[in-house]
């Protein structure tokens, strides 16, 4: 049974891990395997300095095995990504990234790390923590296989930091660049720099800075079909709400509709114009032709 | 001349634009595909530089990186901005790829009894300010909590009201009455919080707390309170009048464990003369039974769509579900 909090402070901490309808941004843990290596902790190390996420922890299971000890630290640190570093002789340099829905898997992706230059290897200017980067994936693999198409989802959930609504241009600092190709993946990740070139929109120069791997697709642990689609349902107070008698046409004029009553026409307040107005002596000379044209139908 | 002259002009400053442009220009053959809320961009094309690069692809992937990093940022500029406190600030789209939940989505909660109220008669919440003045005390106080304004339980002298009775405590008797507001109003609480996570509440299982139940609802909590003894309701009377409950007898027969031995072993050589024999058995009465059963649901289940499609124009998809159901029974014919 759940423990009712005492105080407000342990209520204001059970609030914020409360399923919500927009979400927190999500926290991922580090965990180190069994038999980590110099590189995969480097590795763990790297991601951690860069980006914003947090929570370095020690040697669990391996999680293809068993997953509980994953979803109890997941639960206690309300974390729903995590990766995993380990390293043996089956699968050296071994990474598992995951990520969970309601503190149990949803998906993990084993990768298997050839080849990685370490932030302190490249001796170039950082920038600094907890800025947004900017993801690009190129190359057609992405979209073939489920496999690639979940690690698309996967890294960009893991890399793409809080959803702001502005954001300062020249705040744009670095590019993670995913490419796929003959079954790798390389990961590469530059700096930005902004040169002049004619016209407002600067030309691009890019110099390479952070964390550089090659990285190899090994096993996965996808998530059924229902599951992630469960997973993914937006509550309905999300979705935007379509606002009715509304059109647009091509050229961009906005039409409504208004609904009216039937309208009688005999009683349609026009004009009046003061000029026309029938005097009274007039009227009675009108009513006087009405009856005597009655009395001659008769 | 003049034509002349003004076509060169045009002309010239069709080239002057295209240089500019050519800085920040990419040729691609698939264009890209954008999630500005995401600062994300998808390349579709076939990484064939990279390819033909080798074992190093080092200069070709910074190639590739910056020709989609430009095409990104040139994206990105197009925005509307705005200046605030001297940076140039974009507002970005809302992001278009879905990703999934990291937590269910919260279940609706019902509302209370006052807010079904409040939304019945259109009342809203008044803004009210914090501090009250209390005259008694000539200072601010809170509304409501701790040393509030006008806290009748606190005050030192009560006039004995004209019909009471002289020997009674007055004091007491206020202090009462708020202890039964506060035990009424944590009641409502408790009674709102139960309907929210929709638990029984323990007093009374199965009554209503209001008495306005329906005729079924009765007879079922009848029938839990009956079977709720010692001896599971083997020796309680019934009335007079009262029938016996319907359905309330043992839902699967099984054979005892140490029975009829030459009926055990008659069944179990039947059974694998069945198994062995390749051609299926098939056994008419209960086929017969089955299709005449199947052909009554049929015809019960058209009446049906007939007297509704009289009602309402499109059917209800109560019917689609029907109509699984017995296609599934079609499977199971054949034994």
């Amino acid at each position: 049974g759940l423990r009712k909090p005492k105080t407000k402070r342990a209520k204001r901490f059970l609030e914020k891990r409360e399923p919500k309808l927009s979400e927190n941004i999500k926290n991922a843990m580090l965990i180190k395997g069994g038999n980590a290596n110099l590189t995969v902790t480097q590795v763990l190390r790297d991601v951690v300095l860069t980006f914003f996420l947090n929570f370095l922890r020690k040697n669990i299971t391996r999680p293809f095995e068993d997953q509980t000890s994953l979803e109890f630290f997941s639960k206690k640190s309300d974390c729903s990504l995590f990766m995993f570093g380990s390293h043996n002789k089956k699968r050296p340099n071994n990474l598992v990234i995951g990520r969970m829905y309601d503190y149990h898997v949803l998906d993990m992706i084993e990768l298997g790390i050839e080849k990685f230059v370490s932030l302190k290897d490249i001796k170039n200017s950082k920038c600094p923590e907890g800025t947004k980067p900017m993801l690009i994936f190129a190359g057609d693999d992405f979209d073939v296989t489920e496999d690639y198409r979940r690690l698309k989802s996967l890294l960009i959930d893991f890399f793409r930091g809080p959803t702001v609504s502005n954001i300062r241009l020249a705040g744009l600092e670095y590019v993670l660049h995913f490419t796929a190709l003959n079954g790798k993946i390389y990961f590469r990740s530059y700096k930005l720099l902004l040169k002049k070139s004619g016209c407002r929109t600067p030309r691009i120069e890019l110099e390479e800075m952070g964390p550089s791997l090659d990285l190899v697709l090994r096993r996965t642990h996808l998530a059924s079909d229902d599951l992630y689609k469960l997973s993914m349902k937006t509550p309905k107070a999300l979705k935007p709400k379509k606002k009715k008698n509304i059109s647009h046409d091509t050229f961009g004029t906005t039409y409504g509709r208004i609904h009216m009553q039937k309208q009688d026409l005999s009683k349609l307040q026009t004009r009046k114009m003061k000029g026309l107005k029938k005097r009274p002596a007039e009227r009675i000379t009108e009513d006087q032709e009405k009856k005597s044209k009655k009395m001659k139908k008769h | 001349m003049e034509g002349h002259s003004v076509e060169e002009l045009l002309a010239k400053a069709e080239r002057d634009e295209a240089e500019k442009l050519q800085r920040i220009t990419v040729h691609k053959e698939l264009e890209l595909e954008f999630d500005l809320g995401n600062l994300l961009a998808t390349d579709r094309n076939p990484p064939t530089a990279v390819r033909s690069a080798g074992p190093t692809p080092e200069a070709d992937l910074r190639a590739l990186a910056r020709d989609n990093t430009q095409l990104l940022i040139n994206q990105l500029w197009q925005l509307p901005t705005e200046r605030v406190e001297e940076a140039l600030v974009a507002r970005l789209p809302e992001p278009t790829t879905r990703l999934p939940r990291e937590k269910p989505v919260p279940r609706p909660r019902p509302l209370t009894r006052w807010q079904q109220f409040a939304r019945l008669k259109g009342i809203r919440p008044k803004k009210k300010t914090n501090l009250v003045w209390d005259e008694v005390s000539g200072q601010w106080r809170r509304r409501w909590g701790y040393q509030r304004a006008r806290d009748d339980t606190k005050e030192w002298l009560i006039e004995v009201p004209g019909g009471a009775d002289p020997m009674e405590d007055q004091f007491a008797k206020r202090i009462q009455a708020k202890k039964e507001r506060v035990a009424k109003n944590e009641l409502n609480r408790l009674r709102n919080l139960a309907r929210a996570h929709k638990t029984q509440l323990p007093s009374a299982a199965g009554m209503h707390p209001t008495g306005h139940q329906s005729k079924e609802e009765l007879g079922r909590a009848m029938q839990v309170a009956k079977v709720s003894t010692a001896s599971v309701g083997r020796f309680q009377e019934r009335l007079p009048k009262e029938k016996a409950p319907r359905g309330s007898g043992k839902k699967r027969k099984f054979q005892p464990l140490f029975g009829d031995f030459a009926a055990e072993k008659k069944s179990q050589l039947e059974l694998l003369r069945v198994m062995n024999s390749k051609k299926p058995q098939l056994d008419v009465t209960r086929a017969t039974n089955k299709q005449m059963r199947e052909e009554d649901q049929e015809e019960a289940a058209k009446r049906r769509k007939m007297s509704q499609k009289g009602k309402m124009n499109s059917g209800p998809p109560g019917l689609g579900g029907k109509r699984k159901g017995r296609q599934h029974q079609g499977g199971k014919r054949r034994k």
